[in-house]
């Protein structure tokens, strides 16, 4: 017997994997172009898989700034800012993120898992109950492990399933929590915000929100999605991730709820762990302020995005129920996924592997997620690269192929499209 | 109105067969993740057919405790009882 013995389905799944000499889950980029460019061995790979969602990896100020700060600040904390301190940037960075949000309070975390982590499992305490959309990402199901509250799992996207559960708890003793998430990573689907802050208020229940994939991407000024359905005032927290629109590492919570900086002397995640690193700081903040003065750049990627999705359903492909940054498109099996992943590589484009128990239904997926940085040239490409791999594995029809030589004429599906 | 055992294990056969590409035997023994081969999230979907049906919620503690079809079946009745 063997420590490792429980793992043996899993590794025997993975040897194979590693056998076939396509594993999406060992991929490395030997180096780095621009935001929708890499080189693997001597081929030039355009990334549509990395959740840059502006682009601003490459960014000159962004860089500058990070250099400029880790020359005067250094590399690293080297410790937590409760134990060994907090530097400058983190409070400002905070000041920025309360600002952005009109929200009295901010805290900033390590990584976007923690920030999931830690306001969750220290919200809900013992006899509270928390609430999660099913489809939750896996730093969502893991807040709820950390923590001891009741957890209960109701139906994506269904208001009406949250009211019964809540109405089952109405006369239980403890606070009642719900965790959605603004854009769900797997699909790109968006959450019914407005219908759950109803609900929510209705039962007196808190709300939080995981705006990871719609910060910089939702909103007439990029909020997310709780600006886009005008529901913000309902929200009690939002919590988000500086690694997807923002282009670095870290994650934050912002709040109006009086007594909110309690946590920092309470959330575990948050206490024993090496604080951001100053340049990674910086870059946050140049990033964050030019989400905010650059407003074509999420124009830019929702037009991306609808090009994308138009092009892939033109092919005839089951994609996720909306345009969104995130595409995906729904495969038979994961083997076929994993076909189409590596062909599409050899052809020059970088996508991901999606399967369960993280994605949705059992759903095998090839998830595409498109940047502000990528041409309508570039997204052409990617479809048409999409078409002559999907033709050759039998997923694209001869039919449809030859009618999709503009796929983006071909989309009036789109017209009511509901990113803005 | 509380829902009596045996009903309780209808549903929750009801439930399984629904969701089992092919028919199976079931009983209070049968191992639901072993035996029937399905994976944790799909069990959990399974367990929310069975929590509209019966207006029950199902903690997830209470779900990764379940092993058998008798498991469930006993952990929906005490949560019945309970509320």
């Amino acid at each position: 017997m063997s420590l490792f013995d429980k793992f043996k389905p899993l590794s025997a799944q993975y040897t194979r994997l590693e056998a076939s000499g396509a594993n999406p889950f060992a991929i490395a980029f030997d180096r780095v172009l621009s935001p929708t460019e890499a080189m693997i061995g001597d081929s030039r790979i355009l990334l549509l898989g990395t959740n840059n969602y502006l682009g601003l990896t490459y960014d000159t100020n962004i860089i500058a700034k990070t250099i400029e700060t880790t020359q005067a600040f250094g590399t690293g904390t080297t410790g937590s800012r409760i134990a060994n301190g907090s530097y400058d940037g983190h409070k400002k960075l905070e000041r920025a993120l309360k600002d952005f949000y009109g929200r009295k309070y901010a805290m900033v975390f390590s990584t976007g898992y923690q920030a999931n982590l830690g306001i969750i499992s220290t919200l809900a305490g013992k006899n509270d109950h928390l609430l999660l959309d099913a489809d939750s990402h896996a730093s969502i199901y893991d807040g709820s492990r950390l923590g001891h509250a009741q957890v209960t799992r109701f139906r994506h996207n269904d208001p009406n399933d949250l009211h019964k559960r809540l109405r089952r708890l109405a006369d239980v003793p403890g606070d009642k929590i719900v965790v959605v998430e603004g854009i769900y990573s797997m699909l790109g689907d968006t959450a019914p915000l407005r219908e759950f802050a109803q609900v929510k208020r209705e039962w007196g229940a808190y709300l939080i929100v995981d705006e990871a994939h719609s910060l910089g991407v939702l909103g007439e000024t990029g909020r997310g999605l709780a600006e886009m359905q005008n529901v913000e005032s309902e929200v009690d927290f939002v919590v988000g991730t500086f690694s997807k629109s923002l282009g670095s590492v870290g994650g934050f919570c912002v709040s109006n709820l009086d007594d909110f900086d309690i946590l920092r002397v309470a959330c575990r995640p948050y206490m024993f762990t090496a604080s951001l690193p100053p340049g990674v700081i910086a870059a946050t903040m140049e990033a964050l302020h030019q989400l905010r003065m650059r407003p074509e750049l999420r124009l830019r990627l929702i037009e991306n995005a609808r090009r994308l999705y138009a092009g892939l359903t033109g092919l005839g492909f089951c994609l996720g129920p909306e345009p969104s940054p995130v595409v995906s498109a729904i495969m038979p099996d994961p083997e076929t996924a994993f076909a189409l992943w590596s062909d599409l590589l050899k052809a020059g484009l970088y996508t991901n592997v999606s399967l369960p128990p993280a994605t949705p239904n059992g759903l095998a997926l090839l998830r595409s997620s498109v940047s502000a940085a990528h041409t309508p040239q570039q997204i052409d490409h990617a479809i048409a690269l999409f078409e002559r791999t999907g033709r050759a594995l039998g997923l694209v029809a001869a039919f449809t192929a030859a009618h999709t030589s503009h796929p983006i004429a071909a989309s009036p599906s789109l017209s009511g499209a509901s990113l803005m | 109105m509380n829902e009596s055992a045996d009903y309780i294990q209808t549903v929750v056969t009801a439930a399984l067969r629904g969701l089992l590409p092919v028919p199976a035997e079931l009983s209070d023994s049968t191992n639901i993740v072993r035996d029937l081969g399905l994976d944790s999230v799909t069990v959990m979907d399974f367990v929310m057919e069975t929590e509209e049906r019966l207006d029950v919620s199902v903690p997830l503690d209470r779900i990764s405790a379940v092993e058998t079809i008798g498991d469930l079946v006993a952990t929906l009745y005490d949560l019945e009882c309970e509320s």
